[in-house]
């Protein structure tokens, strides 16, 4: 789960870190008392989960109060990356003398989290790490001893040679690292942390995303879901403990399990069809997850066609069956629907649909070329 | 042959009276599985019931089913809050071989559980892993046992049904397995393609691999240069999400094209660098192994 800016920069100071002031406003007055406050010259920012604010203009200075109110006029309602602004950030200007970067993440390869660090920050550090990689330091943190103390003012020598700064951005490392670890994030980013002409290190910018599998634990932190930024499909299937993605195609897909769900859309596509969706009912197949899981797709107008495909191991081939038949006694498809059930209880099954009208067939390849057939697809058999 | 275990590997189940766990334990014990003990803190003392009227004992601690009945594996089906505490449980007895099929295990847990394990000597499977299965020894996990016949193909699946959707077209076809590993859907997981890869190499009955990959990371890519490097015998690949969209998970926590990084094409091309055959449709695999055995 992505966190707003505003979100990350909260946890931040509860960790005790030196972050630019900023509060949230929901609207154009808000924001113009907010930068009096400030003392007229503030920076307005674009609270949404998309990167690349700034190249779509939603990032803007203000001298005045009156210019902060235009400009947080012309920020919200915007949309970037088709998700609409409903909150700007306001903050002080800061006198900006050096900008860096400190990030952490959980690296699969060393199987713990590492914390990266580079003096060339306020740009993309995906394009630093392509560009001159050498400037990017890397260190592994053994999650049993925690960052110590060595290493943070090890890294904050290569971001400051001035004992001064480099004491505040080690303070800053370890309390991002804290940060990191005490609320589950799978990555937290400072970028740029500036010093200032004073001789300030601090964060002006954050990022977090929160590990999904920590949520269940950190009810506060589950709290901070924006509901504004997730579809009305999203929240449906995360209440209902269903994967699903939304794509662009007309062939609806259910699937039991997240590698034949994928290889389920390849095939769709392999047969020059397009997937509508890639949708995981899970392991245990409750009836009530299939009802929701059609309900979801049926609700895609570009869906011209629902396809099942089931390999029965724990989830039981029966279940399925019992919740399809539910689901068509429930509402009106309106689209056709296709489905192949193999495994567990498949005989009992296709007794089942048999009984009210419904056939399925045993083979993938089968199921998915009739799916794309139906669709209305060039159906293209490339073998 | 085997890897990692075979019929006398004996197996106690972390979480066997949990639903899951009883309905697994009972499935494990009737393909052939030395289940020899359960642990559920709490409830020590009781015995658990499997298929035609065994009985196995329910401990309350890892160490005192290690104990007493010489266990050096385990199979954890405890919900994710205490998944990565169970891992370190057992590897804290030093049992050697750990099977953990919970999903939904935080990651940061999994960081100290995995290191633990590391230092103790035991090799971790998963988590969100179906576990592994040799056909005709032993059952660790909840990989169906009839899809499965003995036989020469080594099979490697980051993922749970897809496994089963390629194994099943194997069985069919006649090509049985030494052992089938699902190495879990996870970004860290314990036992990865190579460790695998590695296992099956100094098997002498394996004499084909089947690699089923999928987007996110770079084990693949690591694994398919392992194989040019260091084995003979023929592997065939497949990687699923060549349709997967970049920056969305696609259910598997490790399932995700971060940047251009870990994408299908990528990991299809140093398949096919290293010699790796690579089927388009989970349904050729069966084919490409049957033609590299010269069935």
């Amino acid at each position: 789960m992505n966190l707003h800016e505003y979100q990350a920069k909260e946890l931040f100071r509860a960790a005790g870190m030196a972050v630019n002031p900023g509060e949230v406003a929901d609207d154009p007055p808000g924001a113009r008392a907010l930068a009096e406050r400030y003392g007229g010259r503030v920076v307005v920012k674009a609270q949404v989960h998309s990167g690349g604010r700034g190249k779509a203009g939603g990032v803007r200075l203000a001298t005045t109060a009156a210019e902060a109110e235009q400009h947080a006029a012309a920020i919200l309602g915007m949309e970037i990356r088709g998700l609409a602004v409903e909150r700007v950030l306001v903050s002080p200007t800061e006198d900006i003398a050096t900008e860096a970067y400190v990030g952490v993440l959980v690296d699969r390869e060393a199987q713990c989290p590492v914390i990266m660090v580079s003096a060339e920050g306020g740009v993309d550090i995906e394009e630093v790490a392509a560009t001159n990689p050498e400037a990017i330091h890397r260190l592994p943190v053994d999650p049993r001893y925690g960052l110590m103390p060595h290493q943070a003012w090890t890294l904050a020598t290569r971001l400051h040679g001035d004992t001064g700064l480099a004491r505040q951005a080690a303070r800053i490392i370890s309390q991002l690292y804290d940060a990191f670890v005490g609320n589950g994030a799978s990555m937290a980013e400072i970028n740029p942390l500036i010093s200032t002409a004073a001789g300030e290190v601090k964060a002006i910018d954050a990022k977090v995303s929160i590990d999904d599998n920590e949520l269940f634990r950190r009810p506060a932190i589950a709290g901070m879901r924006d509901p504004a930024s997730e579809s009305a499909a999203d929240a449906k299937a995360r209440a209902a403990g269903l994967s699903f993605v939304k794509l662009e195609g007309s062939v609806g897909c259910c699937v039991n399990g997240a590698g034949l769900a994928m290889a389920t859309m390849d095939l769709v596509k392999y047969y020059g069809g397009e997937p509508a969706n890639f949708l995981d009912i899970g392991g245990s197949s409750n009836p009530d997850k299939v009802v929701a899981a059609l309900e979801i797709i049926t609700a895609d107008p570009g869906v011209k066609v629902i396809l099942f495909n089931i390999f029965g191991g724990i989830t039981r081939c029966d279940d399925v069956a019992r919740g399809i038949l539910e689901a068509v006694e429930r509402m009106d498809m309106g689209v056709p629907l296709v489905i192949r059930l193999t495994g567990t209880n498949e005989e009992l099954a296709r007794e089942m649909l048999a009984d009210a009208g419904m056939a399925a067939v045993t083979s993938m390849d089968d199921v998915v070329r009739e799916a794309v057939r139906l669709a209305g697809g060039d159906h293209v058999d490339l073998r | 042959m085997s890897i990692f275990v075979d019929e006398t590997t004996r197996v106690i189940v972390q979480g066997i009276t949990g639903r899951d766990g009883s309905f697994h334990t009972r499935q494990m014990m009737a393909y052939g599985t030395q289940v020899v003990a359960g642990v559920t803190p709490g409830k020590g003392g009781r015995s658990f019931d499997g298929p035609d009227g065994t009985a196995v004992p329910v401990f309350d601690t890892v160490a005192d089913a290690v104990a007493e009945t010489g266990a050096n594996a385990s199979v954890v089906y405890v919900p994710p809050a205490f998944a990565a505490g169970a891992i370190m449980e057992a590897a804290d007895s030093e049992v050697a071989f750990i099977v953990c099929v919970t999903e939904g295990v935080p990651v940061l847990d999994m960081t100290r559980a995995h290191a633990l394990a590391r230092d103790r000597g035991s090799r971790v499977l998963g988590p969100n892993c179906p576990g592994i299965i040799c056909p005709g020894r032993t059952n660790l996990g909840i990989i169906p046992g009839r899809i499965v016949t003995p036989g020469p193909v080594g099979l490697i699946s980051r993922s749970g049904t897809l496994t089963y959707e390629a194994v099943h077209h194997l069985t069919r076809d006649g090509l049985g397995q030494t052992a089938c590993v699902g190495i879990g859907g996870d970004p860290l997981v314990g036992t990865s393609f190579t460790d695998c890869l590695a296992a099956f190499a100094a098997d002498s009955d394996t004499e084909a691999v089947v690699m089923i990959g999928e987007i996110g990371g770079t084990a693949e890519q690591e694994a398919a240069d392992w194989v040019g490097a260091n084995l003979d015998i023929p592997v065939v690949g497949f990687i699923a999400g060549r349709t997967a969209p970049p920056g969305t998970r696609m259910g598997h926590a490790g399932a995700i094209i971060s940047g251009s990084s870990g994408t299908a094409a990528e990991k299809t091309r140093a398949f096919e660098d290293n010699g790796i055959k690579v089927a388009k449709r989970p349904v050729e695999i069966s084919a490409l192994v049957a033609a590299a055995l010269g069935r």
